[in-house]
């Protein structure tokens, strides 16, 4: 042991290498960075792997035509903020492709441009999608995809859909006395983790109930300054809810997830799931006789409303080639027939209302997505949203449990307005 | 050589009087300090007997390395190695303008080759490494933590002022309703970049001088002009390659400018706000309609606040000095529920290594028995949660204690609510540990049964020990001799265990008035939260509060390390 062996050295040469890359750790980034501008400019995009499958083709084709590169980068997880961080150090991409409430977060960090379309461009588009990419009066995506919640039913235990969700349940109980179902209603009131309620499966309920998140803006943004929960109407719509819960009707659960709920209605263990077309491949695939309506409000009272989540196309500030991503986005990508060959490729409710007609003509199920979704506001996307998931999934779980509704109702709105206020 | 290794790692962490306190660099410093301090205290008289071997070992010929040539090969092949990389990580640096880490790397590849070249300077040959690696991967990351908790960093102020100027005045940017709607087509003229557009059957020609008519050009079938007199019309590739240029060129009109849409098409829109430098303040309408106002720049907070005390959403990152580490002292709703989270973190942390410990020591004695057999298939199946990736065993943990579908309750027949309590889920996320732990300690157990003489415990047998004394007193002082410096690190792994508890619980169950804190929130889990599940990210407080949580493991180990050493004594 008096000198190092070669091996030793070896070790010590490779520790070296690691740490001389180490040493530049701040700097790195731009190492990797040497762009392949040399030989013509490259448009890149990035969107999730089905996304990625799905664009591919039509990226290339667009590039073709304008003599230039595309390409496709899949980002699988924490895309917005993997965006940010890359965007921020001059890495991001010119076209991302996300769900529209990010767009408040986005813009207030000065990542995405507003994306001028005519107005003959926009009103091609649902209603609910243009709402959806507006904010503050801008338009900062193109939609592609609508998704929303609906009410999927085994007709051979229901043959007939409920016209409340009080009717639902009523049958649901029927169902299960008979012994032919477990559960009454495969409700998601749980997110994945089983430990925070699910804001978004439960505000068609709340809604129902009479109450609203935020208000409107004469902008039609939602309103930060009016905050929905904990007025009377809030308080009653729980009430509701609570009374559908563990402690009454036994419907409502907190261990439904959307993936037991799933679970459940595929093995007719329950007769009703409310859930998105995410589910429907998998529905279809278990073989069971289903049907899809709109989520039910309760009894003599409002519509239930779902969130309407609106997949877009947006432009990156911190792009390269931003002439070339809003060619690409507004030129290409938002015609009718890539709109169509897109639903071909990937069975999405279009954004187009043209593409919209095409598939709903060919995919009876996309009709009835549509006609859920009639109800449906749009996720906001203020970044003000933040501040309700934790407190208002708490306020789920408390009155699913059966915990005393006004009290829980007033802690949430008064976390809410704790963290509205900074 | 344990003995070794403990005594000199004394010397070195614990400075004692007439110690600079230092880590001894370069290996001189060993061979000159006795020399150096000669009133030492007496504390300090093991040193010298410590390392004896030291001087020596830098006493190599200096005629050269000995070895076979083939070492010598493979040490030049090693330091080769070392100068192509640094030559490839410092290409991009150089060519980008960054000369900070051009130095770092040239610095390092030279302090490399001058300490490996030489034959002595044995020492820095092991310390060179070391303090790199501890360097880049323990003081840089601490070091960014703590500048970035003196900032306000986070959603909305993530770049510089001048961003954010840009990207409001960008957004700001509105299609002038009713306005035409151009047909664009790029060309050049002289080099410089114009916009030949069409619409309604006449042509212009655009420039960031202004726009006037075109005589003389060929719209073709899509309405766009194919051709004009004096223009050179780009292609497409051709256009996207000046694509930065296209985004930039706004020309003016009254009441605003034409601007491009991609490639093909333009528009007439206008700024609704613009930066003023001379007021330091953004004025226009806001959102289209508003009244004229004006945003004054607020350098303490890094936005634009106006009169009224709304405030533009972009704003930038300003340091805000010991904010961030003063909020998260006195902020009632950061601090108001510390003492509880950090009690039952203590307690958390305190049980998972104890119950582990203890499960696998027991266990690890059981297969140590001379009687048992199979011992191997035990031992492969033990080592099996330990094997297995944590994250999806978590995951797979979480759906086992659902109430009505998991597999914990239909196994047992149970209707427990085992995540929905405190005191359920408190248990459940300890015995997911317990699941996922005991297996480490079991192993280190193992391997230390193995080190402890058989003569002992004969000896202590003839002396008519029963079996727990011999336990008692032989086995478990000379076990806890291997484990305690690994319980204390698994203390401090699992202080701060973010994936055992947000990943089964997430923090919760919360109690129904109180949604910020929930039963089995850690430390981490509950600053993750504050920090990035409300108000978007905040990255300023998040390392504020990381600091703190740093400080406090920092702290608790530093003293069981202390008190652990009393154990070490017996090696003596």
């Amino acid at each position: 042991m008096r000198r190092p062996t070669p091996a030793l050295t070896g070790t010590l040469a490779l520790c070296l290498v690691l740490t001389a890359c180490g040493g530049g750790g701040p700097a790195s980034p731009q190492a990797s960075a040497a762009p392949a501008a040399a030989d013509g400019t490259t448009l890149l995009i990035w969107a999730d792997q089905k996304r990625s499958d799905t664009l591919k083709p039509f990226a290339e084709a667009f590039a073709e035509e304008n003599g230039i590169k595309a390409e496709i980068v899949v980002v699988a997880q924490n895309q917005q903020q993997t965006f940010t961080t890359a965007s921020q150090a001059g890495e991001g991409p010119d076209v991302l492709v996300g769900a529209h409430d990010w767009i408040g977060n986005l813009v207030q960090n000065g990542l995405i441009d507003p994306v001028p379309m005519t107005e003959e461009q926009l009103a091609g588009y649902a209603d609910v999608a243009r709402r959806a990419v507006t904010y503050d009066g801008q338009v900062y995506g193109v939609p592609y995809a609508v998704e929303n919640l609906a009410l999927f039913r085994n007709t051979e235990l229901a043959p007939d859909a409920p016209a409340t969700f009080d009717e639902l349940v009523d049958t649901g109980k029927k169902l299960k006395k008979a012994g032919k179902v477990e559960e009454i209603v495969g409700y998601p009131v749980s997110q994945q983790n089983g430990q925070s309620g699910d804001t978004y499966h439960l505000y068609p309920l709340y809604t129902s109930g009479g109450a609203h998140l935020f208000g409107t803006t004469p902008q039609g943004d939602p309103d930060p300054a009016d905050l929905g929960v904990g007025t009377k109407e809030s308080v009653a719509a729980f009430e509701r809810i609570a009374a559908l819960g563990e402690k009454g009707e036994g419907a409502l659960k907190r261990s439904f997830t959307s993936d037991n709920a799933a679970a459940a209605f595929n093995e007719g263990k329950t007769a009703f799931m409310v859930a998105g077309p995410w589910r429907l491949a998998d529905v279809r695939k278990a073989g069971v006789k289903y049907d899809v309506t709109p989520v039910p409000g309760f009894k003599d009272a409002g519509p239930a409303r779902p969130f309407v989540g609106v997949q877009s196309f947006f432009v990156a500030s911190k792009g390269r080639n931003k002439a070339l991503a809003q060619e690409f986005v507004t030129g290409s990508l938002a015609s009718a027939e890539v709109a169509q060959a897109l639903f071909d490729a990937e069975p999405r409710m279009p954004a187009l209302k043209k593409a919209l007609e095409y598939a709903a003509a060919k995919d009876p199920d996309v009709a009835k997505f549509q006609a859920a979704a009639e109800n449906g506001t749009p996720l906001p996307a203020i970044p003000q949203m933040v501040a309700i998931w934790v407190p208002f999934n708490t306020l789920i779980h408390a009155a699913v449990k059966g915990e005393p509704v006004p009290a829980a109702v007033d802690a949430a709105a008064k976390a809410i307005a704790e963290q509205l206020e900074q | 050589m344990s003995t070794r290794q403990t005594r000199t790692g004394e010397g070195r962490g614990l400075p004692r009087r007439g110690d600079t306190g230092a880590p001894r660099q370069e290996g001189t410093a060993p061979r000159t300090s006795p020399e150096g301090s000669p009133g030492g205290p007496p504390a300090r008289d093991r040193r010298p007997r410590a390392v004896p071997d030291r001087p020596r070992a830098l006493a190599v010929p200096p005629g050269g390395w000995p070895g076979g040539a083939g070492a010598v090969a493979a040490r030049f092949l090693a330091l080769g190695l070392i100068v192509a990389v640094a030559l490839w990580a410092v290409a991009p640096l150089a060519s980008a303008g960054n000369w900070t880490g051009t130095a770092i790397v040239a610095a390092v590849t030279a302090a490399g080759l001058y300490v490996y070249l030489t034959p002595r300077r044995m020492p820095a040959k092991y310390l060179l490494p070391t303090t790199l690696l501890v360097l880049a991967f323990q003081v840089f990351p601490v070091v960014h933590t703590m500048s970035l908790a003196l900032t306000n960093i986070g959603d909305g102020h993530l770049g510089s002022k001048q961003e954010a100027i840009t990207a409001i005045e960008t957004s700001s940017v509105r299609r002038e309703p009713g306005s035409a709607e151009y047909r664009l087509t790029v060309a050049e003229r002289d080099g410089g970049l114009a916009f030949l557009l069409a619409a309604g059957g006449r042509a212009y020609a655009g420039t960031a001088e202004g726009l006037r008519p075109l005589e003389g050009a060929t719209l073709g079938p899509g309405g766009r002009i194919t051709a004009a007199d004096g223009y050179t019309v780009l292609t497409s590739a051709q256009a996207s390659a000046r694509s930065a240029e296209i985004t930039e060129l706004a020309v003016p009109v009254e009441g605003g400018a034409i601007r491009s849409q991609g490639l093909s098409r333009a528009y007439q829109g206008r700024a609704e706000l613009t930066y003023d430098a001379g007021c330091d303040c953004v004025t226009g309408s806001g959102s289209g309609s508003g009244p004229e106002k004006a945003w004054r720049a607020d350098e303490e907070q890094g936005r634009f606040v106006a009169a009224d005390g709304t405030a533009l959403p972009q704003g930038w990152k300003v340091d805000v000095g010991l904010a961030n580490l003063a909020a998260a002292l006195t902020d009632p709703r950061i601090n108001a529920h510390f003492l509880g989270v950090f009690g039952w973190n203590l307690v958390y942390a305190t049980a998972v290594v104890a119950l582990t410990a203890a499960l696998g020591i027991a266990v690890a004695l059981a297969l140590h028995h001379p009687r048992m057999r199979a011992v191997r298939a035990y031992r492969t199946l033990i080592v099996l949660p330990y094997a297995m990736p944590a994250f999806a065993m978590l995951l797979v943990w979480r759906d086992m204690f659902n109430t009505d579908f998991g597999l914990v309750n239909r196994v047992f027949g149970l209707d427990v609510d085992w995540l929905g309590e405190p005191f359920t889920a408190r248990l459940s996320v300890l015995l997911v540990q317990l699941w996922l732990g005991f297996p480490y300690m079991f192993l280190i157990a193992t391997g230390a049964l193995q080190t402890i003489p058989a003569e002992y415990l004969e000896a202590a047998q003839v002396d008519g020990a029963t079996a727990w004394q011999r336990f008692r007193k032989v086995t478990l002082p000379l076990l806890m001799l291997a484990l305690s410096p690994l319980m204390v690190s698994s203390f401090a792994f699992n202080f701060n265990n973010f994936n055992g508890v947000f990943l089964v619980t997430a923090g919760g169950p919360f109690p129904a008035d109180n949604p910020t804190v929930g039963a089995t929130d850690l430390l981490i889990t509950y600053t993750f939260r504050l920090a990035f599940g409300q108000q978007g990210a905040q990255y300023g407080l998040a390392s504020a509060m990381s600091v703190y949580v740093y400080l406090i493991v920092a702290v608790i180990s530093i003293v069981s390390f202390r008190r652990t050493r009393v154990f070490q004594e017996v090696d003596r």
